[in-house]
């Protein structure tokens, strides 16, 4: 058993999702979360332990719309979807194999899974030039220096050697056009499977552009479209190696650390998560499950990170509240490097409380 | 943002309550705005749930649809809305002026105002305009008048509320945001009720502690989206009781818990908003709302089709060139006419005030291409303010806002303006048309007029770079027989 599992203890896993990844790689400098993600740490548990709300779940409604129109799209070996690849790709593709990597005869566990799904893929490239779907690949990635599995929730397809990862979601693409923030996480969640995928087979064998799927306006009929990932690619793989050793965060914490989430009480777990230092912005209320938490800690400190990064550069170093409104009073001390910055707040200070009186 | 804000930001995180952005309100609030606080169906484009709407806070309308996949039942729900919000608009909406000018218009007396609690409402509101415009009222899957006329005017409000400092269609967050300043971040500011506690806290306690029971399980989302943990204990199990019995009792029920508190805190808000004086900005801008609503009333009763699906490249060019005049115009307004809010550019350098401390009034010139020698007085200010400004720059004054001048000098807290115009005709500046020794004056390069902008082309001479003229949009049966599901 090695040290992340010994963390983790009794308590299941959760496996990394290609949604956890970018957002782990989105706040590199936050050790809490690389920690609680490398040993497997299920978050939202952790976050009913402590008795914090729980917004994070799916709505049913949502689960049961997503895997309707996933369904709709892979029914008869994903015969949309092959009629969608032919249109957008302008293929002459007349039919594809379908290969559903789930099935792995009884061999539940995670490296043979993905050994049976790098098998495949291999296979696959070497291929006899036939057009193959490969349906939930279970790849797996180096984050910070352990080895994480993704949960497959992903198509790749093959053509003549080349790969390229298929995402379905279903938001709508309204009058061709659909929500930004939607396509935008969908593009960085496609990313990290790129990222992965070329893992396998090479750089030069997984294709940037992402296909997507969606609904198109208000009906249930999948459209699709191709999404240019070189940019997330490229903010992934730099994100990803600023990402501190796995190794080297865990040298820091105490002999024996624990946050078994099964035999700890909830004050043992709270005070277990405050030894490892977050690095909280108000990004991550969107992005991770323990930001409430963090949130809660970062403003018992008074940080000025807690207000938003515009904040933060305006204040351009001063990091706690009261030391900002400190420097701001005419007349108290101000360190050298404060100075310019203490003259401005005196300013702002003086013209606000002009124009409100 | 500026330095202020964030300053500001800090001050309200440390003395844990909301301080004042704005001294004024920078919109219209109208006699009896029209709540409108909906709710979807997660993992829906546009799946309509429920929405409480209404002018008289003690009796709001609540609509539901007890089965939101059930598409009749959805467009029940547009027909239901309709009948609320339509009469409301009509009412308003014909009783129109005419206006004298150069070439005389038409303004509504009064016009609509619809209240959502975020941006996501507004959102959502176009949406469900986009999904009921085209629809047809005879014919195979025919739906009831009030649904496509809604659309229309769903789509027009939404439409409207993309112009800065219109005040058809309004997002409460914005608002408040606009006019108070919290302790909390941005989108933390997007939450309605987060917001409403710093800014008006419950007696006995503080800004972020009442924002913190807005993260409570028992405080309910302002929508659009539920709380899927509702979704989960609650609508379901009522939407299974609908399916099976057929009384929708259940979903009212749940779907009202969800939407009332949010409703009373729509009206907290406004209660708060109306207690500030309107500035004479919004009331100007609220007159070319009414401009607005009534040249709409006119293309709908003449027959004009709906709004397209997408702008032609000239209508969108048009557009952008819109949005940014109104833009430029109510930034430049909203300074004007509150001081704290110029106090803002001020903090970043692009304004600045301070006491007149000479003044060069015998001063005459030839200007550049003139022939004769004009009055062209020298005012020197002396100022605090961090100023960015250049020598040449073009700049104006609250207090004179009709009267442009340049700055000619700049130093170290000191700085030369040139005044350039609205002086009257005579060889020496008209008494008081120049500020004195001692005033206290503040000049900024912001200006409220509108800019003059390049003509764009009619849509029949969209240049062939653009598409060439685009066809006349007119909607197909398509449109209106397209599957909801």
């Amino acid at each position: 058993m090695n040290r992340l599992d010994g963390i983790r203890g009794g308590t299941p896993g959760q496996d990394h999702n290609a949604r956890s990844i970018a957002a782990l790689a989105a706040n590199p400098a936050c050790d809490r979360r690389a920690i609680l993600d490398a040993a497997a740490i299920d978050k939202p548990l952790l976050m009913k332990r402590l008795r914090f709300d729980d917004r994070w779940g799916q709505s049913p409604f949502a689960i049961q719309r997503n895997q309707q129109f996933t369904d709709l799209v892979k029914a008869n070996g994903a015969a949309h979807l092959l009629r969608l690849l032919r249109e957008l790709l302008d293929l002459p593709i007349e039919e594809a194999g379908y290969v559903n990597l789930e099935d792995v005869g009884g061999h539940e566990g995670h490296l043979a899974r993905h050994g049976h799904t790098r098998r495949v893929i291999k296979q696959t490239a070497e291929g006899l030039g036939r057009a193959t779907i490969l349906d939930r690949p279970l790849l797996r990635l180096d984050v910070a220096g352990a080895q994480v599995y993704l949960e497959p929730d992903v198509i790749a397809f093959q053509l003549g050697g080349m790969f390229h990862i298929v995402a379905i979601k279903s938001f709508a693409i309204l009058d061709d056009q659909a929500d930004t923030p939607k396509v935008s996480a969908a593009a960085r969640e496609a990313a990290v499977y790129v990222h992965a995928l070329r893992d396998v087979v090479g750089r030069d064998l997984v294709s940037h552009d992402v296909i997507l799927v969606c609904p198109k306006d208000f009906t249930n009929a999948p459209t699709a479209t191709t999404v240019d990932v070189r940019h997330q690619l490229v903010t992934l793989a730099r994100q990803l190696s600023r990402l501190t050793r796995i190794d080297a965060l865990l040298d820091r914490l105490p002999e024996g650390f624990s946050l078994d989430l099964e035999t700890l009480s909830s004050g043992e777990i709270e005070a277990a998560v405050a030894a490892i230092p977050a690095r909280y912005a108000p990004q991550c209320l969107s992005a991770c499950e323990l930001s409430h938490l963090c949130r809660k800690e970062a403003h018992l400190n008074e940080q000025v990170d807690a207000l938003g990064r515009i904040v933060r550069d305006d204040l351009g170093g001063i990091e706690s509240v009261t030391t900002a409104l400190r420097v701001a009073t005419p007349g108290e001390p101000v360190a050298d490097d404060q100075a310019e910055i203490a003259e401005r707040l005196r300013h702002v200070a003086r013209i606000y409380d002009e124009a409100v009186a | 943002m500026s330095l202020l804000h964030s300053y500001v930001k800090v001050r309200a995180r440390e003395r844990g309550r909301a301080l004042p952005r704005a001294t004024v309100r920078h919109i219209h609030l109208a006699e009896a705005p029209m709540v409108f606080v909906p709710l979807r169906l997660a993992g829906e484009a546009a799946a309509p749930l429920a929405a409480m709407v209404g002018t008289d806070p003690l009796h709001p309308t609540l609509l539901v649809v007890p089965q939101p996949r059930n598409r009749d039942l959805r467009f029940q729900f547009l027909a239901d809305l309709g009948a609320v919000l339509l009469p409301y608009i009509d009412r308003i909406s014909r009783q129109v002026e005419t206006v004298e000018a150069k070439t005389p218009f038409d303004r509504c007396l009064d016009a609509p105002q619809i209240v959502v609690p975020s941006a996501g409402g507004v959102e959502f509101t176009a949406k469900l305009g986009r999904s009921s415009r085209f629809r047809r009222t005879t014919g195979p899957y025919a739906v009831e008048p009030a649904v496509p006329m809604l659309g229309r005017w769903l789509t027009f409000l939404a439409e409207q509320s993309e112009f800065a400092g219109s005040s058809l269609m309004v997002a409460m967050t914005d608002l408040l945001t606009a006019h108070w300043v919290t302790g909390q971040s941005a989108p933390e500011d997007g939450d309605l009720a987060a917001l409403l506690g710093w800014i008006d806290p419950p007696d006995g306690m503080t800004g972020p502690e009442a924002a913190a029971l807005a993260d409570d399980p028992l405080t309910p989302p302002a929508g659009p989206d539920t709380h899927p943990e509702f979704d989960r204990q609650e609508l379901q199990k009522a939407i299974e009781h609908y399916d099976v019995t057929g009384s929708t009792d259940q979903v009212e029920q749940a779907l009202h818990g969800q939407l009332r508190p949010t409703w009373d805190r729509m009206w907290q808000a406004i209660g708060l908003l109306a207690a500030l004086k309107e500035s004479p900005g919004a009331t100007a801008r609220w007159e070319r709302d009414r401009v607005h609503v009534a040249m709409h009333r006119a293309w709908i009763d003449g027959g004009g089709l709906p709004q397209g699906k997408r702008d032609s490249a000239v209508a969108a060019a048009k557009r952008l060139a819109r949005l940014e005049a109104a833009q430029q115009s109510f930034e430049a307004t909203r300074a004007f006419d509150d001081p704290l809010v110029m106090a803002e550019y001020r903090a970043d350098g692009v304004a600045f005030a301070g006491e007149v401390v000479a003044v060069d009034l015998t001063r005459r010139i030839v200007p550049p291409g003139g022939k004769r020698e004009v009055p062209r007085p020298l005012v020197t200010i002396e100022t605090s303010d961090p100023v960015r400004l250049g020598r040449g720059k073009k700049v104006r004054s609250p207090s004179r806002p009709r009267q442009s001048a340049t700055i000619t000098a700049i130093s170290e807290k000191i700085i030369t303006v040139q005044i350039d115009d609205g002086m009257g005709r005579g060889a020496q500046p008209a008494e008081g048309s120049v500020p004195g020794v001692g005033t206290v004056i503040c000049y900024t390069e912001l200006d409220p007029g509108e800019s003059r902008r390049a003509p764009l082309p009619p849509r029949e001479e969209t240049p062939w770079t653009h598409g060439g003229p685009p066809p006349e949009y007119v909607p197909t049966d398509d449109d209106a027989m397209e599957p909801w599901s």
